[in-house]
């Protein structure tokens, strides 16, 4: 079904019998409702481009297509009168389009590929069975800024600005990197979670195929913070060198970011409860106290917040890296690292049957849409100008319905979104689903043929 | 495996460790079948003990050592090997059953292959490499320089010398045959291929072992509940059976009617008999009126095996997230994974209180307050936390020693002697066990008054 078809019609009548001052003004207040969610998912919810991404190649003619995969998969609706309803499947793009939009969900997660239908589940639970056990899924990151609330002091909780964003660009970095350099990924989609923080996807066949074991070992090889205690946090590097992953993490990301934008973006030495926190991780006494009383001797120094922050980190890695302790000297990448290494959600990518949001979902909170970001240009992702729900509206009504013929949702903002997430994400995914299957087609073909000459 | 064979197997011939890829054709008296059995069982008991305990790999290695020369040992090592292979292969047969049989089997047996794989020298390490057909071929030169300065790096890392790196053969393998040398760091990788040194090379083949075994077990519980068992009714099935429940713990799933506990208990309960871990959680639910998603597994999957019923729980949990997050919040995000945990939601499995094994080996993020405390917490917030349960003294000094040296459990037993005065002879192994033998215990106390 195109989305011409489903256009106009009753979703029009809904905005504009809603406010009829909308139309005239084509401004629509900010907010998250279940007509505006109505009118996204009846003109710009890209199902086509979903429906693809989640079939790998299997919704062609190829005679190696799966015709099942797609609706094998696991989808879970949170709709607005607080049900929660899991294990949703659907056979076709049309099935798929037509549930979303009747259903009108808050939010859509995505599971795992069973093995078996879902809908089929509880034939095979009853039979004792392992039928209904999970077979594919994406290897999956979560980052959350509201875990770094110990390192940033302009938001805290679910709250993000420019200040703290930098972090999310980090960490998009590290992992990005190391995904594709250490482990070989290619085909990685990110995602603006909608409000606090980002998704990862990796989707290649062989991430794909992972087990618990293997996806918890990687989530590990990420994981540099020892904690457990009551919320602290603390990163202890042993060694007498960085793994190579995490020297390169460091030279190529860490540092420049905590030199260039963390230190004078979160004022990290300006202010005594913040330099005496980070003074706590210097385990030697005599070079704290040394610190301690030049910092707060020379509190009315001339130069501005900024110079501080940074004359103050220059001298302390001057009074740590001339030390004769091995130790000390490892305590300023430690500080680093605490103070920018990516914090990763670990549980959500350690299992196989872990849902997460899908993209182009909008969150309820902000009404924010989660948009892919391209992480070859992280840095210019602004999380205070995604669309949200309301512009999108207003972008729509702009145009009025005179030009019904061409695509509705690439006139809109998110129009650029897409375009992205088809060029830089689902275009070279689907073109190497297409070789890894006509690979294996033709392997299999010359197997069978060697047997019957045999 | 026949048990009534005809050819006497080529011991000499026998390679010093078995995939035991498949099953010896040789006589085996009905006594020694029980008696072999025991006898392996204890070793990997005491592998799986030796787990629980957070043993590192080089303290599992000794334990394996001395549990293997104890148990399995024999001067002439031809009747060790087959004893060996007899013995892996019958309890196969006991620990195919169930699930959760062949899990803590896979996991016990793995362990065991790879400390002993381990504590051959390299040269026998690598001789057994061909026995296992083993698929990945040494770096050749060439390839070896390429990476080398990182091979070192890594090697550094890991505070071994330049020189074990430079000196080592090298294996270019999937990353996924590593599992663990990539979760620690300990490998080298480059575009999906871990680069493992001959001394690491026990964990792709540890790897490979458990690959196989898995298989086998899912097969041998097909062919045993198809055909054995009831060919086998009157002579080993009885054997089979007895072997199997004699040595994995009950796994606390199912509360008995009479132990059904009440909200308005439950305080108290806490109080008195909950263990560390447990007392932790619930504190904090109870100070900031919410708990991330590790601690309300951990809890209420607890509670749960505790005895308190779907409705309790709700109930329990309301008040408190209710206050931070609002009724409705609660009702839309997380009643449903109280209700998923008691079986009513989702896949409708009733989901089991973790184990202290779980437990421990659980990693708590920031904000989380799931865990072992004798693992997850710092020594000064221990003692605080053990203070407040009243120990003190002598106690408290034995308890740090045991944290030590990781012994986490012991550390938990003797925290339970020292609050009921009372000791505890089988050990902590399970929250609600803890929680069980404390009723208990206080019961005996409360009794002589009354």
């Amino acid at each position: 079904m195109s989305n011409e078809e489903i256009l106009d019609g009753d979703d029009h009548m809904q905005i504009d019998g809603h406010d009829s001052e909308l139309q005239r003004s084509s401004k629509v207040p900010q907010g998250f409702n279940a007509d505006y969610l109505k009118v996204y998912y009846g003109k710009l919810f890209p199902y086509d481009d979903i429906f693809k991404w989640m079939s790998y190649g299997n919704a062609g003619k190829h005679p190696a297509c799966d015709p099942s995969y797609f609706g094998r998969r696991e989808f879970s609706f949170s709709l607005g009168n607080d049900t929660y309803c899991r294990y949703q499947s659907f056979n076709s793009v049309t099935e798929f389009e037509n549930s979303i939009k009747k259903n009108c969900p808050f939010k859509i997660d995505i599971g795992p590929v069973y093995r078996l239908h879902p809908a089929k589940r509880f034939a095979y639970a009853q039979s004792g069975s392992d039928g209904f056990a999970p077979v594919e899924r994406e290897l999956v990151f979560d980052i959350d800024i509201s875990d770094y609330d110990d390192v940033r002091h302009c938001c805290s909780g679910a709250d993000v600005c420019t200040n703290c964003w930098p972090l999310m660009t980090i960490a998009i970095k590290v992992i990005d990197t190391a995904l594709r350099d250490d482990f070989g990924f290619n085909h990685i989609l990110w995602v603006f979670s909608g409000r606090r923080g980002v998704h990862c996807w990796v989707c290649d066949s062989r991430a794909r195929r992972l087990n618990n074991d293997e996806r918890a070992s990687i989530a590990k090889y990420f994981h540099v913070y020892k904690c457990g205690e009551s919320g602290f946090k603390k990163v202890s590097l042993a060694g007498s060198v960085l793994h190579p992953f995490l020297a390169r993490s460091y030279t190529d990301v860490l540092r420049i970011y905590f030199e260039e934008k963390l230190l004078c973006n979160q004022s990290l030495l300006s202010s005594e409860d913040r330099y005496e926190k980070i003074l706590e991780l210097v385990s030697n006494k005599s070079i704290t106290d040394e610190l301690h009383d030049k910092w707060q001797g020379h509190r009315r120094s001339s130069n501005t917040e900024e110079d501080l922050n940074i004359t103050r980190w220059e001298q302390l890695k001057h009074v740590l890296q001339s030390g004769k302790q091995k130790g000390l000297r490892r305590c300023v990448e430690e500080i680093v690292f605490l103070y920018t290494y990516p914090r990763l959600d670990m549980e959500v990518s350690k299992h196989m049957n872990h849902l997460l949001k899908s993209p182009f979902c909008v969150h309820p909170k902000t009404g924010r849409v989660c948009v892919p970001i391209d992480p070859a240009h992280c840095d210019e992702f602004d999380p205070t100008t995604v669309p949200t729900l309301s512009t999108l509206l207003e972008e729509l009504n702009k145009r009025g319905d005179n030009s019904e013929s061409s695509n509705e949702l690439e006139s809109t903002s998110l129009g650029q979104y897409i375009t992205m997430f088809r060029s830089c994400f689902l275009e070279p995914l689907l073109k190497s689903c297409k070789e890894e299957m006509e690979n294996a087609y033709n392997a299999n073909l010359q197997q069978s043929r060697n047997s019957l000459s045999w | 495996m026949e048990i009534v064979g005809s050819r006497k197997p080529a011991a000499d011939e026998a390679p010093i460790l078995s995939l035991y890829r498949s099953a010896p054709q040789v006589e085996v008296i009905l006594d020694d079948f029980e008696r072999f059995a025991i006898d392996r069982l204890l070793v990997l008991k005491g592998v799986s003990d030796g787990l629980s305990r957070g043993k590192k790999p080089e303290e599992m290695e000794k334990l394996v050592k001395e549990l293997w020369r104890t148990h399995m040992g024999h001067p002439d090592a031809s009747e060790t090997r087959n004893k060996d292979i007899i013995s892996h292969f019958i309890l196969r047969l006991v620990y195919c059953r169930t699930e959760d049989l062949r899990n803590w089997f896979l996991s016990a047996e793995t362990t065991l292959f790879r400390c002993r794989y381990r504590l051959q020298n390299l040269e026998t390490q690598r001789m057994l490499l061909a026995e296992f057909d083993f698929p990945y071929k040494a770096l050749s030169q060439a390839e070896f320089e390429v990476v080398k300065e990182k091979l070192v790096q890594v090697s550094r890392s890991i505070g071994l010398s330049p020189n074990d790196a430079a000196e080592s053969v090298f294996f270019k393998m999937p990353f996924e045959e590593v599992s663990d040398l990539v979760s620690s760091r300990k490998v080298f990788l480059l575009k999906g291929y871990a680069y493992v040194a001959m001394s690491q090379v026990s964990s792709p083949v540890t790897k490979q072992f458990r690959r196989i075994l898995s298989k086998a077990l899912e097969l041998t519980n097909r062919k045993w509940t198809s055909i054995s068992q009831e060919k086998e009714k009157n002579r080993l099935t009885p054997i089979v059976e007895s072997l199997s429940s004699s040595y994995l713990g009950p796994d606390y799933s199912q509360h008995q009617e009479s132990s059904e506990i009440s909200l308005r208990d439950i305080d108290r309960l806490a109080n008195n008999s909950f263990p560390p871990c447990m007392r932790h959680l619930f504190e904090k639910l109870r100070e900031d009126h919410h708990l991330k998603h590790g601690g309300r597994m951990q809890l209420s999957l607890f509670l749960k095996g505790v005895g308190l019923k779907l409705e309790d729980a709700l109930t329990f949990w309301k008040a408190e997230f209710s206050q931070k997050v609002g009724t409705e919040r609660f009702d839309k995000e997380y009643a449903y994974s109280i209700r998923h945990n008691y079986g009513k939601e989702g896949k409708r499995t009733d989901y089991t209180p973790y184990s202290c094994q779980k437990i421990i080996s659980s990693t708590p993020g920031v904000g989380d307050h799931h865990g072992c405390p004798y693992r997850h917490f710092s020594e000064e917030n221990l003692r605080a936390a053990l203070t407040k349960m009243g120990v003190g003294g002598h106690a408290m000094d034995d308890i740090m020693q045991k944290v030590q040296t990781r012994h986490y459990q012991l550390a938990c037993t003797l925290t339970f002697e020292a609050v009921h005065g009372i000791s505890c002879d089988t050990g902590v192994n399970h929250p609600n066990q803890y929680f069980i033998e404390s009723r208990k215990a206080l019961e005996l106390k409360r009794q002589p008054t009354t």
